[in-house]
Parts: C-alpha cells; sequence; structure tokens
C-alpha cells in the first residue's frame, strides 16, 4: 500500500498519537493540580502560628496547635537517622567494597530489597511485638527503631550503587600509595560518592518522615510535648491520622494544616536533592 | 605499518618449549634492586605469564615493551601485588625484593606499596587538593607534623615541576589541573613518600606531545633517586627514555638488554619484528 494513502494515513496517525499524549498529560497533570490546589488551599487556611507554637488541647471545639507532633517527629526522625543511617552506610560499604561476589553478599542484597519493599504496617506490628511488650508500654524508642528498620535497606542499596560510580582508578591510586583497603575506603572512595550518599540519605529521611503506621503500633502518639523517648511519643503522622478520623471538624481542620506541612517538607526534601545532584553534575563536569 | 607479515607463532602441538629468554651479558654487571624469578600467573584458566624471570637495575630505567596483551602490564602489577585486587588471579613462582618473596605469607603488602610507588595509565588525581594529593601517602603513614607535610609537598612537587605552576593554589582541587599537569601531580604523589621503586604503567599513553616530553624529561631525573620500571606502547619513548629494556610477547620474556643494543643489534628474531614495527 504505497502511495500518497499511505502517507496520508501514517501522518493521521501519527498526529492522533501525539494528541493522545499530550491529553493525557494534561489531564493528569490537571488533577495533581486541582489536589494539590485544594490540598494547600484547605492546609492554608487552617494553618495559623499557634499550629506550631501550641500543644493540643484535648477539646475538640478548640483542639490548639500540633507543637509537640512537630517536635516528636524531628525527634523520632533524629533518633532513627543515627541508628539507620550508619548502619545503611556500612552495609553498603561491605556490599560495594569487600568481597563483592561473596557467599553473604548475594543474600544481603536481596534481603535489603525485599525489605525495602515490605509495608509498613509489617514494621510496625513487628516493632510491637519485638520492642513494645518487652518493655510494657509504647515508646518512642520502639518508634525510632521501627523507622530505622526502614530506612536501612534504602540507604544500604543507594549507598553500594554510588560507591560503585566511584571509578577503580581511585582504589587503585590508593592502594598503590600503600594505603589500607580500609582507609581507602573512608578516605578516598566514601568521600568521592559522598554527594550521591547523602541525597539518597534525605529521600530515606522524606519517606521516614511520612510513615504512619509503623509508628501507630510503637509509639502511638501522645497529646503532650515530650522528648522522653521510653513513653508514648507523638508524631506528626499519627497525629494527622487521629484528628482526619475523628468527629470534629475543627481537628480535622488542623489535619489539613498538618497534612500541608508533611507535603512541604517532603517537596523541601526532593529539591534540595535536585539542587545538590546538579551541583555535584556541573561541578563533575 | 604493514600487517602483512604479522609472524603467527606455530601451534603448540608442533612445538617444542619456545627459546628461553635472552639477557644481554651487560644486565649481570648491574646491582639489582628487584629479582624476578619463574613468575607466572594466571587470570582464572587463561595463563597470562610463563615463567618470567628479570632483574631490575637499581637506578636505571628499565623499559617493558612489547604488543598489546603480552603480559607487561600484568607483570609490573604484580611487582606491588595490585593484580591481589583481581579476583580468580593466581601465580607461581617469586618475585625477591629485599631479600623476600613478595608473595611470602608474611609479607606485609601495605608496607610493600609504601617502597614501590606506582604511577598510572589515566591520571587519577583524587578529588581533594593538590596538597592533599601530594601528602597523601605521608598521611596514611601516620604523619601529622605540618611542617614536615608542607616541605615534604615541596619537594615532591618541585621533583615534579609542578610547584611553580601551584604553590599559589595548593589548596584549589587538583582536578583542576590540566591532564599533564594532574599525572604529574600523580608522580608526586607517588614519590613523596620517598619509595625505593617507582613503577610507572604506560604514564604517558592519555597526555599531549608536549605533557609527554614533560614526564619523559622528569623521568630521566628521577633516575638519580629511584629505579624506575616503565611500560610502554610507544617504542620511541622507549627508546629515548630507559636505559634498559626488556621485550615480551604472548606473557613470555624474549629479550631483555640494553636499550641501545636492543634497538640496534636485538639477538632475537621476534624482536627484530617487533621493533621494525612488523607486528603490534
Amino acid at each position: 500500500m504505497r502511495g500518497p494513502l499511505h502517507d496520508t494515513i501514517s501522518r493521521a496517525t501519527s498526529h492522533a498519537m501525539y494528541t493522545i499524549c499530550i491529553v493525557f498529560t494534561v489531564f493528569i497533570l490537571t488533577v495533581l493540580a486541582l489536589v494539590t490546589g485544594y490540598l494547600v488551599y484547605l492546609g492554608f487556611s487552617s494553618i495559623s502560628l499557634s499550629f506550631s507554637t501550641e500543644d493540643p488541647t484535648g477539646n475538640p471545639a478548640s483542639p490548639g496547635g500540633m507543637r509537640n507532633a512537630l517536635i516528636g517527629t524531628g525527634i523520632l526522625v533524629g533518633l532513627a537517622s543515627l541508628i539507620g543511617v550508619p548502619m545503611g552506610i556500612l552495609t553498603g560499604v561491605y556490599l560495594s567494597e569487600y568481597d563483592a561476589d561473596s557467599w553473604l553478599a548475594g543474600p544481603v542484597r536481596f534481603v535489603c530489597d525485599v525489605l525495602a519493599g515490605v509495608p509498613s504496617i509489617v514494621v510496625g506490628i513487628l516493632g510491637y511485638e519485638l520492642l513494645v511488650v518487652p518493655m510494657g508500654r509504647f515508646n518512642g524508642w520502639a518508634g525510632a527503631l521501627a523507622l530505622a528498620f526502614i530506612m536501612v535497606p534504602i540507604i544500604a542499596r543507594t549507598t553500594e550503587e554510588m560507591l560503585r560510580l566511584v571509578p577503580n582508578s581511585y582504589r587503585e591510586a590508593s592502594l598503590g600509595t600503600g594505603a589500607s583497603k580500609a582507609r581507602t575506603i573512608f578516605t578516598v572512595v566514601l568521600p568521592a560518592a559522598m554527594g550521591s550518599t547523602i541525597t539518597g540519605i534525605m529521600l530515606a529521611i522524606a519517606r521516614v518522615a511520612g510513615e504512619t503506621a509503623p509508628l501507630l503500633f510503637t509509639a502511638l502518639g501522645s497529646r503532650y510535648l515530650t522528648t522522653n523517648p521510653n513513653e508514648p511519643f507523638p508524631s506528626l503522622t499519627v497525629q494527622i491520622y487521629k484528628y482526619a478520623t475523628g468527629p470534629s471538624p475543627e481537628e480535622k481542620r488542623l489535619a489539613w494544616a498538618g497534612i500541608l506541612i508533611l507535603i512541604s517538607l517532603i517537596f523541601v526534601l526532593n529539591l534540595s536533592v535536585r539542587i545538590i545532584s546538579r551541583k555535584m553534575h556541573t561541578k563533575a563536569e | 605499518m604493514s600487517t602483512l607479515s604479522i609472524p603467527r607463532p606455530e601451534p603448540v602441538a608442533q612445538q617444542s618449549a619456545p627459546p628461553a629468554a635472552y639477557v644481554h651479558p651487560e644486565l649481570a654487571g648491574e646491582r639489582h634492586v628487584l629479582h624476578v624469578r619463574g613468575f607466572s600467573l594466571h587470570y582464572g584458566k587463561k595463563q597470562a605469564l610463563f615463567d618470567v624471570s628479570l632483574d631490575v637495575p637499581e637506578r636505571k630505567v628499565t623499559a617493558l615493551i612489547g604488543p598489546s596483551g603480552c603480559g607487561k602490564s600484568t607483570l609490573l602489577r604484580s611487582i606491588n601485588r595490585l593484580n591481589d585486587t583481581i579476583a580468580g588471579v593466581r601465580v607461581a613462582g617469586a618475585i625477591d625484593y629485599q631479600g623476600r618473596n613478595v608473595y611470602d605469607r608474611s609479607t606485609d603488602v601495605i608496607n610493600l606499596r609504601k617502597r614501590i610507588g606506582m604511577v598510572f595509565q589515566k591520571h587519577n588525581p583524587f578529588p581533594m587538593s593538590i596538597f592533599e594529593n601530594a601528602v597523601y601517602a605521608l598521611r596514611i603513614a601516620g604523619e601529622r607534623n605540618k611542617r614536615t607535610l608542607a616541605d615534604a609537598a615541596e619537594r615532591a612537587l618541585r621533583a615534579t615541576a609542578l610547584w611553580n605552576e601551584t604553590k599559589d593554589r595548593l589548596h584549589g582541587s587538583a582536578l583542576a589541573l590540566s591532564g599533564g599537569q594532574q599525572q604529574r601531580l600523580c608522580i608526586a604523589r607517588a614519590i613523596a613518600p620517598e619509595p625505593e621503586i617507582l613503577l610507572m604503567d604506560e604514564p604517558c599513553s592519555a597526555l599531549d606531545p608536549i605533557a609527554t616530553a614533560k614526564v619523559e624529561e622528569l623521568i630521566l631525573d628521577l633516575r638519580a633517586k629511584y629505579s624506575v620500571a616503565i611500560v610502554t606502547h610507544n617504542m620511541q619513548q622507549a627508546a629515548r627514555v630507559s636505559d634498559f629494556t626488556a621485550f615480551m610477547y604472548l606473557g613470555r620474556l624474549v629479550e631483555y638488554g640494553p636499550t641501545g643494543t636492543i634497538f640496534q643489534t636485538p639477538k632475537r628474531g621476534q624482536t627484530e619484528e617487533y621493533i621494525c614495527g612488523r607486528f603490534g
């Protein structure tokens, strides 16, 4: 079927395909924009300074603020990072630098991949059985450890991938001057991969800051401002959950404000990751 | 360069063992700093070095030449045991340095590499400042004294003719230097801890002719203090820079002698054919 008819049909098909792609893209972007706009509008109208300066009052009619939850999430994520980041990085170092093909590395890698995809509610229940029950009550440590459990596989795999990208010539140059393997890794290879590793860590933090299910079963949540991880511990996500599913419209409005803050936090973290990545790429050139 | 008359080695089944390497008598008169004795190496199932014996003279430049895949880089990297990092490598024979086999179980590889420095084909300064690159080897040896480090850095950078170009930006990134400067920095990094032997694996192959000339000049100067073994693809470079030349082919040492003799009156036919550009 050669000839002008063929060409016309061919061109028409191209145009049609192109139009369909555009239509779908516009559709999705519109939906996203509407949803985000709605969220921002709802959250914005509920946000006020008292959100971050007052603690919950327990009074459904005037619920106060979410200061304790903001601080609580900060502390939980901080503790989780203190535990999860070194463990993740060292695991990544092992997978990439030491016996990359050893009998242990394969299973470890597989386990990391599986754990990275485990539903967070499973982590929560695990945390309940292993950390809450022995201690006798819900506590902040359990919450932090559950979050760390989620962070470690993500950071380990990212670190491993980034370390593999460091050219072998650096390792050889360092070994050639008589550095030990550990020295080589920690003074040359890891710093060379540091920028990308940091972005990996930031993404893991963004992921974990928005987790609710693990905290429901471990830290439980609290109406009070507390910095003692031995007690039930407040967090932004759990607080939002409680307010959003409760009956009080005032509390629901606070939940919207909390959601806005959470989304903004994740947005800022992701944006920082992008900026850092771009800076690293231009520096490398 | 004609490729029509590439000499094909006879199939193994029909051939008796290849003739032993010819080592010119002038080498016996030299003091030697390293002895390779009957050294063989396998990468997994493939044998890369066959019973190589070679003595590296002290305070001279020894070039290893030969076509691609002849094993010269493999031999060089075996000297400071850098081949240990490759999985599946098996060695036989010995490399004697300071009276002991480098492949002994009791050898401290870290220490060995402090006394045998290495420069690689592609310049690979660390992503740190010029100063940190220069003193890296000293820092890992535990040196903390700022004065000592500064002096060592200056000495190494002067020796590689980098001092004047970099003294005002010692703490700037090493990656901002040109290719030739980076390679000279790598040489400075290698000589800063004052090793006894310097191994150079095709150090100029990634450089432009002017940078190459500078590095070659440097190699001739380095002879005063270090014993240099240099692998090179470039025969003219070997002729310019080295005192002794070893020709290798298919994992075997074919001929080894003073550079002038190898290039003008080689004893082995294969050497002559390689030199005349008939293969490789």
